[in-house]
């Protein structure tokens, strides 16, 4: 993948196996390596069960890998233990899921802030304003009160979106997340991940099944049966 | 705190039927313990009053008369039949001293020295056996008010003057300004005038006391310049065993407290204490179980939330707090609403109720009970939050 820039995400070997020491042990990854440079915007295609999902929990240190080693910012992430990867991941990991995951009682803006919220407590003056700026950067800036349940899809999925830059990540995950949109949003979705890409200087990672919108990705990284057997640059 | 408690609280809020079923529950709960126990305690705290209005807390009297054995020579075998003495009406030995002593004696509120005995009353050709006590009213009166009790002339003793209970008089036949015989036995015998009437509600004493003044009765009793017992209340009501043992301990003399002499009404308080205290914990328990449940299932509905906060760097401890904030305001809310419950439930009891006695509401109790409804709300939700704090955030996010 792409040389250009600062490495934000470098995999080394990296195994994950379900089950170990137990007769039912399965290896779902076989040994990835892969390296993610700031300005890199790349897609994650594969078919089901090639591991994707899996991929994803690790890179955003949901998960811990069973072998390997996965260097986020060029620190070393073996061994560390729950607080320090939930740390990490306040500081420097952003997620888009399939189903936006807003909490339903706050507000959009609430909802952009909340990160900042669970890690410094009552938003300043100054956080307030970077929340209504993302809105409004996402084409929301009206509906900063509106409760999630007060939006369609398509502008829940940007408040999502909005929410996982506020924290002015160095990557951004995205599992699916346009799989719930019709297409003239789900393009609209990809258009704004590439524009914080640029704008912000945020590594963004997306899988996706769909072949228009992982088009539109500086470059593919394909997973097939738990190894990579594609990784290119398409620009 | 402020995300935990700002996220506690909106879940609340979102789970708004949920939240007002639960709420509901631990008020009526909480007024249940609220108003049994002010019952209770408003019924003890009666009976204790009733039982105490006629009787002093502490009786100090002078000490049995017992025999003496002749010391013996060494290597002297002696074997012993021994017939107890009969105790005779006898003075305290200085009891003007005592009394003094008594006076500053810590935890002692009132002291009053009684001389008192049996003798017979006579009119015409009716006899009834009486107890005479001679006091001074003034210090008599803080021990036992019988001045409230007068239904008829007035409390003045002294000067042939005397006063009787009603059931007494009705057996005599005699009214206020009338005369009757006092007789003690050994041609000692006075005229008495009734200068009063009382009732206190007890038949034994409405039947049998006969108050007279100090002299008149030393005279009647033959203890010239003595008293047979001294009459003290304490402050600690519940303490009077204590000063008791120790007023024994110093001057050598006889005491027994109201407790030793009402043992068994003790004991029937601690029992009903006992079972209130059961009740209570049994509905405090059955109380906290709802609120783990409830809270219990908000986990559960909660999971993808809970999922994309831990994925977007919210810590075990933060979610740990966020559920048990949750039950802590359950908690706190429903013991507030159901403690103002109670207190309506008491005020009912005490407007409209059978007025058999008056219910107080111990101040301490309101804020007690909430106290502990917080407390057993926030440990109910130890489990619940436990489980959240320990989803994993992959399994979570992915819950449907």
């Amino acid at each position: 993948m792409s040389e250009r820039g600062e490495e934000v995400l470098r995999l080394e070997g990296l195994r994950k196996s379900y089950n170990v020491g137990q007769p039912t042990e399965t290896e779902v990854l076989h040994g990835i390596d892969l390296q993610v440079g700031r300005h890199d915007f790349a897609a994650l295609i594969g078919p089901s069960g090639s591991g994707k999902s899996t991929l994803l929990n690790l890179l955003g240190l949901l998960d811990a890998p069973t072998a390997g080693d996965l260097f986020l910012l060029g620190e070393s992430t073996r061994g560390m233990d729950d607080a320090t990867r939930t740390a990490r991941r306040a500081s420097d990991i952003g997620f888009v899921f399939q189903f936006h995951h807003l909490m339903p009682g706050f507000t959009s803006l609430e909802n952009i802030v909340m990160p900042l919220m669970v890690a410094h407590g009552r938003p300043s003056a100054g956080t307030i304003e970077r929340g209504r700026s993302l809105l409004a950067a996402v084409g929301l800036a009206d509906f900063a009160d509106r409760k999630p349940g007060e939006l369609s899809g398509g502008q829940q999925q940007r408040v999502a979106i909005a929410r996982a830059l506020i924290t002015r990540p160095a990557l951004v995950l995205a599992d699916e997340p346009t799989g719930n949109l019709d297409t003239k949003t789900a393009a609209d979705v990809f258009e704004l991940f590439r524009r914080f890409n640029r704008e912000f200087g945020c590594a963004v990672l997306v899988v996706t099944h769909d072949p228009r919108l992982s088009g539109v990705c500086d470059c593919t990284i394909e997973l097939v049966d738990g190894r990579i057997v594609r990784d290119e640059k398409l620009l | 705190m402020w995300i935990e408690s700002t996220i506690a609280m909106r879940f609340l809020r979102e789970g708004r039927a949920q939240t007002t079923l639960i709420l509901v529950g631990i008020a009526v709960g909480v007024s249940v313990i609220v108003f049994i126990t002010a019952l209770i305690q408003g019924l003890q705290s009666n009976i204790v009053e009733r039982t105490l209005g006629t009787q002093s807390h502490i009786k100090v009297e002078a000490p049995d008369e017992v025999n003496r054995l002749v010391a013996l020579p060494a290597d002297t075998t002696q074997l012993v039949l021994e017939t107890r003495r009969a105790q005779r009406l006898r003075s305290i030995n200085n009891w003007q001293q005592v009394m003094t002593t008594l006076d500053a004696f810590p935890g002692v509120k009132a002291v009053s020295p009684v001389v008192s005995g049996p003798a017979f009353a006579r009119r015409g050709n009716a006899v009834e056996s009486v107890a005479l006590v001679g006091m001074d009213p003034a210090r008599y009166q803080r021990i036992i008010p019988i001045g409230e009790d007068i239904v008829a002339g007035s409390l003045r003793v002294g000067a042939g003057d005397a006063v009787i209970g009603r059931l007494l008089a009705d057996d005599l036949g005699i009214r206020v300004g009338d005369k009757f015989r006092l007789v003690a036995g050994d041609g000692r015998e006075a005229q008495m005038n009734i200068a009063g009437i009382f009732e206190l509600g007890v038949r034994e004493l409405d039947q049998r006391y006969v108050y007279l003044d100090l002299k008149q009765a030393q005279s009647l009793l033959d203890l010239p310049g003595g008293v047979t017992v001294i009459d003290l209340t304490v402050h600690d009501l519940f303490g009077a065993d204590a000063v008791a043992a120790r007023i024994a301990q110093l001057t050598g003399l006889k005491t027994e407290s109201w407790m030793q002499s009402n043992a068994q009404l003790l004991n029937a308080l601690s029992s009903q204490s006992l079972s209130t205290v059961m009740i209570s914990f049994f509905v405090a328990l059955s109380v906290a179980f709802g609120i783990a449940s409830v809270l219990s299932i908000s986990v559960v509905q909660r999971t993808r939330e809970i999922g994309i906060l831990r994925a977007m760097g919210t810590r075990r401890d933060q979610l740990l707090k966020v559920f048990l904030v949750q039950g802590a305001v359950l908690g706190f809310a429903g013991s507030a609403v159901g403690a103002f419950a109670g207190y309506g439930l008491v005020w009912v009891f005490n407007t409209f109720g059978p007025k058999l006695f008056y219910i107080p509401v111990a101040p301490v109790l309101v804020p007690m009970t909430m106290a502990v409804a917080t407390l057993t709300g926030t440990l109910s939700a130890a489990v619940p939050a436990r489980r959240a704090a320990r989803l994993d955030p992959v399994v979570a996010i992915r819950h449907v």
